[in-house]
């Protein structure tokens, strides 16, 4: 089947299995191993992308669903990092990343956050970010993370350099 | 392989399931895909309800609120009329898994699962929510306590939908009330929920109560000897604490690997004396 969608701004037609999971497509066929898959059903947010801005999880996505749709990978994110999205470099400077592994879902889902609530409370980023789980960090700092982005993204704060 | 097909309209929809008598609906897949990885043989062939603008509206018909099926849980609960008027439906949508959970599950696809924890499902009862069922041929509407006939069992028949859920205009609750007791507050299977509505007169005696409990039953499990304690006495600890103990006598929870009987039927009456805190 073809399948016509956009990926991190460019226009893609993919041939492929309808009914192949969005996550094995991006991993498996197009090489975007930032989408990363632990649990497979719904629970740990790790699959996370944005679809038309909306935060889905790519492990319950099939394939033929993404016609016509806008997809955005951590890939996406961290391509426009350097001059516009400040969530990756606050998460690097706040020690927000240990193993990185729940990383590219947890920065996609604050990116959904962000654009629905630029100056959102820590009680906030908490439920913006409660489909995603970290073993690592403790989630403290990844929140730190996200309220300095914020703060970068509104002008309040410098961004470094 | 397997084949997936999205029809566009209703009528590619009934087009697409006549040619696949065999074909699974899903609509958000947060239930169905997960149980369908969990299961060996062939795929079946698959029929994505999300492009279905029809099934998605929300909007006020003849004095009732209609809610579509395919209304993912975010949709709803960003809705004015939902989230100003319907605080017991708002606040047990609010705690229903984890945002892209709510971003991708549907009204229909939690009425349609009927899992004894589906949270959706105690507001709807004490709303008195009826179910709009589609076919190509005709419509039925039937009250949920009605269509939710088990656990995982619905009255749908072969080559109908479920268009949505039909909302009464409100009866002017006083009180509007839904708690979820769980292990964590996100992505968290109730081990005990309680909906509730409550009418008071201006002296603060009970005019009328609706309680309906999610996860202490087969189905979401009312309890009309509570409501009755409740009901012609002001509402405070003292009656409140007699609805809680016969709750507790009249749910019938079971011992899972999740929580015990003896824990939900405690717990179950426990979430009454809430309502005493709540400003009315
Ligand atoms: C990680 C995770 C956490 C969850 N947490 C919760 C929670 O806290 N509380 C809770 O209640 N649920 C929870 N769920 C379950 C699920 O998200 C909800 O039940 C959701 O509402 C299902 O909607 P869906 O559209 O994704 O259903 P789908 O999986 O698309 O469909 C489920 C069933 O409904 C049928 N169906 C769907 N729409 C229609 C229709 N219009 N007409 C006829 N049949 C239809 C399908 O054929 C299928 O049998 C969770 C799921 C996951 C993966
Ligand atoms: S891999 Fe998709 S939610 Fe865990
Ligand atoms: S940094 Fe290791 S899981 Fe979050």
């Amino acid at each position: 089947m073809r399948i016509n969608f956009v990926l991190n701004g460019e226009p893609r037609r993919v041939e492929c299995d309808p009914d192949r999971r969005v996550v094995d497509l991006l991993r498996e066929e197009l090489g975007l191993t930032g989408v990363k898959e632990a649990c497979g059903a719904g629970e740990c947010g790790a699959c996370t992308v944005l679809v038309d801005g909306q935060a889905r999880l790519s492990c319950l996505m099939l394939a033929a669903q993404l016609e016509g749709r806008e997809l955005t990978t951590i890939e996406g994110l961290a391509a426009a990092g350097q001059t516009l999205d400040p969530l990756p470099a606050s998460f690097v400077e706040t020690g927000a990343v240990q193993c990185g592994f729940c990383t590219p879902g947890m920065v996609l889902s604050a990116r959904a956050l962000l654009e629905r609530a630029p100056a959102p409370s820590r009680r906030e980023i908490r439920q913006g970010l409660s489909g995603n789980l970290c073993r690592c960090t403790g989630y403290q700092k990844i929140i730190d993370a996200v309220e300095l982005a914020a703060a970068r993204g509104r002008g309040d704060e410098p961004w470094p350099r | 392989m397997a084949k997936v097909i999205l029809p566009a309209d209703m009528g590619q929809l009934w087009e697409a399931m006549e040619a696949h008598p065999e074909a699974r609906l899903y609509a958000g897949g947060t239930d169905l895909l997960v149980r369908l990885r969990a299961q060996a043989g062939p795929p079946p062939a698959l029929v994505c309800l999300e492009r279905l603008e029809e099934l998605r509206i929300i909007e006020e018909r003849g004095g009732e609120l209609f809610l579509g099926a395919g209304a993912t849980h975010a949709q709803i609960l960003e809705h004015p009329k939902v989230r100003g008027r319907l605080p017991v439906l708002a606040r047990a949508l609010a705690s229903l898994g984890s945002p892209q959970v709510r971003n991708m599950g549907t009204l229909g696809g939690n009425l349609v699962t009927a899992s004894p924890a589906g949270d959706s499902l105690p507001p709807l009862y004490v709303l008195g929510a009826e179910v709009q069922l589609i076919s190509r041929k005709a419509g039925r509407r039937l009250p949920i306590t009605e269509f939710i006939k088990g656990p995982g069992r619905v009255d749908l028949n072969p080559g109908e939908v479920v268009a949505g859920v039909c909302l009464p205009k409100s009866e002017g609750w006083t009180l509007q009330h839904f708690e979820k007791v769980g292990r964590r507050d996100a992505l968290a299977i109730a081990l005990v929920s309680l909906a509730a509505l409550l009418r008071l007169s201006s002296e603060g005696v009970v005019e009328e109560a609706r309680l309906a409990w999610g996860s202490v039953g087969p189905t979401v499990m009312r309890a009309p000897q509570a409501e009755a304690a409740l009901k012609g006495r002001p509402l405070g600890l003292a009656s409140l604490g007699e609805a809680a103990e016969l709750a507790g006598q009249a749910l019938t929870p079971i011992d899972d690997l999740r929580a015990s009987a003896s824990y939900r039927r405690r717990v179950a009456g426990n979430l009454l004396l809430r309502l005493a805190e709540r400003e009315a």
